[in-house]
C-alpha cells in the first residue's frame, strides 16, 4: 500500500486504508480486547495507522506491526500469533460475517462446559464487555475464597485464582506500606541548624544546604516454613506467600525446613511461571522423617540470624508445631530468636480450626517467647499480618 | 537525523551498527516514531534490551540520553533540579543592587540555574534524541506516573518557570525486567516487544558480527553449547552478552575447536554461568555430555 518515506507522523496526508480493512482491523482489536489485552479506543485508531505505516503487501509486517501495538505483558505476546491466525486466516475470511461475541478462549472453556462456571457467554451480548461479568464473577468467588481454608483449597478449581491472589496479597502490602511512609515523610526538609553550622565556613553563607534524612523504615522479613508432611496442604500456599514478599520486599529471605533447615530465597526468585511451579511442588511435597523444628531454628540461629536477623527484622515461623525434637530446645531457639530480632510471629494454619488447642509439647515451650500467636489458614488472616507490619 | 523508507533499510542500518535483529523489531521501531509511542522491551537479563536503544541512536545518527532507574529515583535525579549554590551565590551578589525583590527572584528562577536532568534533556534538544529508560521497573511507582505523563503530553512543568514544552519527541526505549508488576495505564500507553533468547542462526550471526575475529565453525560451536546450556536447569541463563564475552575468550586464548581440550574449557566456562550454583549445577560430566552434542 505505502512504499513511499513517512517522515511526518500522525501526518492526515498519508495513504488512508481502504474503509474495508479499518473495518476489519478495528473488530480484530475488539478481539483482542475481549481476550484480556488492555487496549483502548486510542489503539483502535492507532491500529488503522499501522495498516498505513507497514508495507501491506508483506503480511507479516501487519501482523508485528499489530503485535507491538495491542501486546503489552508476555503473556499477550504469546497469546497473539494465536488470535492474529484464528481472525486473519480464517477460511473464506472475507466472505464469513465477523461477530465479536466474546474471547476465543471463553469460547471454548464454555463449550467444554465447566460445571461450576457461570452462564456461557451468548451470540447475543455484542454490545455489552464480556470482561464485565467475569469481574462481577470474580468478585464473588473472591469473597468465598478469601475465608475458606487453604486445605479445601485444593479440593476445587480455586487454587490458581487463590495462589495469584496470595501473591498479589505481598505486592499490595508493599504499596499500603510504602504510602504509609510516605505521608509520613513526605518533602524533605532543611536542616537549618546544620546548614548554618556548615555555613559558618562560607563566611555566613549557607552554601551547602542539608536537609533532614529520610529513614528508610520497610521491616525486613525473615520467613520460616515448615514443609513436613503434617503441614503439606499449607506449604504450598505459604511458598506462594514468601514468594510473593520476596518480590515485594527487598530485604527479605525465606527457608524452609523438615528436618533440616534449607534457604529457599533463590530459587523462589525463578521468573519462569512453570519451572517455578515445579519447584514449589517439589519443595512443598515434604519429606519423611519427622520435623524438628527445634534443631532447624538452632541451625538458622546459628549459621544465618547474625546476618539477616536486627533490631528491625520480623520473623514469621510459619508451622503446625508438631515438633519430633525435644520442646526445651525449641523453647531455647524461640528465646534466643526473639531477643535478637523486632519481633516473632507464629503462624499456624491448624489455629483457624475451632477444635484446635496448641497442647503440643513443642508448641507450649514456644508460646512464652512468641510477639504474636496468630491464625493463618485462609486468604484474611493472611491480610492481618499487613496490619501487623504497619505497626513499626 | 535520517528517516527509513522501510523496514529492510533499518534493519541494514541496525546491522551496520552490530545489532543484529529481525524484521519484527524493525517494524516495531518504525511505528514507534509513526506513532509517537515509546517502546516497551522487556525479556530475560543479557538478550540485548539495552543494545537495542544504542543502536537505535546510531541508525538514526542521533544522540542518546539514557536514564537509569532505581529505587528511589526521584523528580530532582530524572528531570531537573536547581542549582542552589548558584542560586545562593547570585542572591549574595545581588544583595547591593538596587532592582526590586521580585526582579531578583525571577533572576535567580531563570534557566540559567536549571540543571537539566535526562528526561528534561531529552525534550528540549533541537534534534529529537533517543531516550533509553533503562530497567523502569526498578523505579517506583509514583516515580513512573509521573513518567507516564511526560511521555503522554512531552511536557515538564517546573513551578517557578511555567511549563516546558518538548522542542522535538524524542524516540523513547524503556526496558523491563520484571523486578516488579508495571502499571497498565504504562503498559498500555507503550508500544511492546519481548525479545527472547535468539535463535541459532540469529546468534551465530551476532557472534559473527561482533567477535571479528572468529572462525565460523567456533562460532558455530560456541552457539550450538551456549543454546544446549540455556536448557539446562540454571539459576541465570547466559544471554547474548555471555555468549559474545566466551566467544572473545576463546579467541583470546586460541582455541580453535571445542573439543580439544576439554578440561580447560570447563575453566572458562565462568563466563557464561555467573553463580556459584550454577557452577555447581554443571559438573565436568555434564559440560561434557553438552560440548559432544554440540561440537
Amino acid at each position: 500500500m505505502t512504499d513511499a518515506p513517512l517522515p511526518a507522523p500522525r501526518a492526515s496526508a498519508r495513504t488512508e486504508p481502504a474503509p474495508l480493512l479499518a473495518g476489519r482491523i478495528v473488530e480484530f482489536v475488539r478481539l483482542v480486547r475481549a481476550n484480556h489485552f488492555r487496549v483502548g479506543v486510542q489503539e483502535s485508531l492507532d491500529a488503522v495507522n499501522v495498516a498505513a505505516c507497514v508495507n501491506m503487501a508483506d503480511q507479516r509486517q501487519l501482523r508485528w506491526g499489530l503485535r507491538s501495538l495491542l501486546c503489552s505483558d508476555p503473556a499477550d505476546w504469546r497469546n497473539f500469533d494465536r488470535l492474529f491466525d484464528r481472525y486473519w486466516q480464517r477460511p473464506n475470511a472475507a466472505a464469513v460475517e465477523v461477530t465479536v461475541s466474546g474471547s476465543i478462549d471463553r469460547a471454548e472453556s464454555g463449550a467444554r462446559a465447566a460445571p461450576d462456571r457461570p452462564t456461557p457467554p451468548s451470540e447475543a451480548n455484542e454490545g455489552e464487555d464480556p470482561r464485565q461479568d467475569a469481574l462481577r464473577v470474580g468478585a464473588s468467588r473472591r469473597d468465598a475464597i478469601t475465608r475458606s481454608d487453604f486445605r479445601l483449597a485444593q479440593l476445587n478449581q480455586d487454587t490458581h485464582a487463590l495462589e495469584q491472589w496470595i501473591e498479589q496479597l505481598a505486592r499490595r502490602m508493599r504499596k499500603r506500606l510504602l504510602r504509609r511512609h510516605q505521608i509520613r515523610s513526605a518533602g524533605s526538609r532543611i536542616h537549618l541548624r546544620r546548614t548554618v553550622r556548615r555555613s559558618l565556613s562560607h563566611g555566613g553563607l549557607p552554601l551547602e544546604l542539608l536537609f533532614h534524612e529520610r529513614r528508610r523504615e520497610l521491616p525486613r522479613l525473615v520467613l520460616i516454613t515448615d514443609v513436613s508432611r503434617s503441614m503439606n496442604v499449607y506449604s504450598y500456599f505459604f511458598l506462594r506467600f514468601a514468594r510473593g514478599i520476596i518480590d515485594a520486599f527487598r530485604d527479605t529471605d525465606a527457608f524452609v525446613f523438615h528436618t533440616r533447615l534449607v534457604p529457599v530465597t533463590d530459587t523462589l526468585r525463578e521468573r519462569d511461571a512453570h519451572r517455578l511451579k515445579e519447584k514449589l511442588a517439589w519443595i512443598a511435597a515434604g519429606w519423611g522423617g519427622g520435623t524438628r523444628i527445634g534443631e532447624s531454628l538452632q541451625a538458622f540461629n546459628r549459621e544465618h540470624a547474625r546476618r539477616l536477623v536486627d533490631s528491625r527484622t520480623c520473623v514469621f515461623i510459619v508451622s503446625d508445631g508438631y515438633d519430633t525434637g525435644e520442646p526445651a530446645l525449641l523453647g531455647e531457639e524461640v528465646r534466643r530468636l526473639r531477643r535478637r530480632a523486632r519481633r516473632v510471629v507464629w503462624l499456624n494454619p491448624l489455629l483457624g480450626r475451632d477444635d484446635y488447642a496448641p497442647t503440643a509439647g513443642g508448641m507450649q515451650a514456644a508460646l512464652p517467647h512468641l510477639d504474636l500467636f496468630a491464625p493463618a489458614h485462609n486468604l484474611e488472616s493472611l491480610m492481618k499480618i499487613e496490619h501487623l507490619l504497619a505497626r513499626w | 537525523m535520517r528517516v527509513f523508507a522501510d523496514t529492510d533499510e533499518l534493519v541494514n542500518r541496525l546491522e551496520h551498527a552490530g545489532y543484529i535483529t529481525e524484521q519484527g523489531l524493525a517494524v516495531s521501531l518504525m511505528l514507534m516514531s509513526q506513532l509517537q509511542r515509546p517502546l516497551l522491551v522487556e525479556g530475560d537479563a543479557g538478550v540485548g534490551k539495552t543494545e537495542i536503544a544504542k543502536a537505535l541512536a546510531a541508525a538514526y545518527e542521533c544522540e542518546l540520553i539514557r536514564l537509569q532507574c532505581y529505587e528511589g529515583l526521584d523528580v530532582n535525579a530524572a528531570v531537573y533540579e536547581w542549582n542552589y549554590q548558584r542560586q545562593l551565590l547570585a542572591i549574595k551578589l545581588q544583595e547591593t543592587e538596587k532592582s526590586s525583590l521580585a526582579e531578583k527572584e525571577r533572576h535567580v528562577f531563570s534557566e540559567g540555574y536549571l540543571l537539566q536532568r535526562p528526561l528534561l534533556q531529552a525534550i528540549s534538544r533541537p534534534q529529537p534524541p533517543v531516550l533509553l529508560i533503562d530497567e523502569v521497573d526498578r523505579a517506583d511507582e509514583e516515580f513512573e506516573a509521573y513518567l507516564l505523563e511526560v511521555l503522554s503530553d512531552y511536557q515538564i512543568s517546573i513551578p517557578e518557570l511555567g511549563t516546558i514544552k518538548a522542542t522535538s519527541i524524542p524516540h523513547v526505549v524503556l526496558t523491563s525486567n520484571g523486578t516488579r508488576e508495571l502499571s497498565d495505564a504504562l503498559r498500555r500507553r507503550c508500544l511492546y516487544f519481548y525479545l527472547d533468547y535468539p535463535s541459532y542462526d540469529k546468534e551465530l550471526r551476532i557472534v559473527l558480527a561482533r567477535v571479528p575475529q572468529i572462525e565460523e565453525r567456533l562460532a558455530g560451536q560456541i552457539v550450538a553449547f551456549v543454546q544446549k546450556l540455556r536448557g539446562e536447569d540454571l539459576q541465570k541463563r547466559p544471554g547474548t552478552a555471555e555468549t559474545l564475552d566466551w566467544a572473545a575468550a576463546l579467541v583470546k586464548m586460541r582455541i580453535r575447536s571445542l573439543d580439544t581440550n576439554p578440561d580447560f574449557l570447563a575453566q572458562t566456562l565462568v563466563c557464561l554461568l555467573k553463580t556459584r550454583e550454577d557452577r555447581a549445577a554443571m559438573p565436568p560430566s555434564v559440560t561434557a555430555r553438552l560440548l559432544a552434542q554440540s561440537v
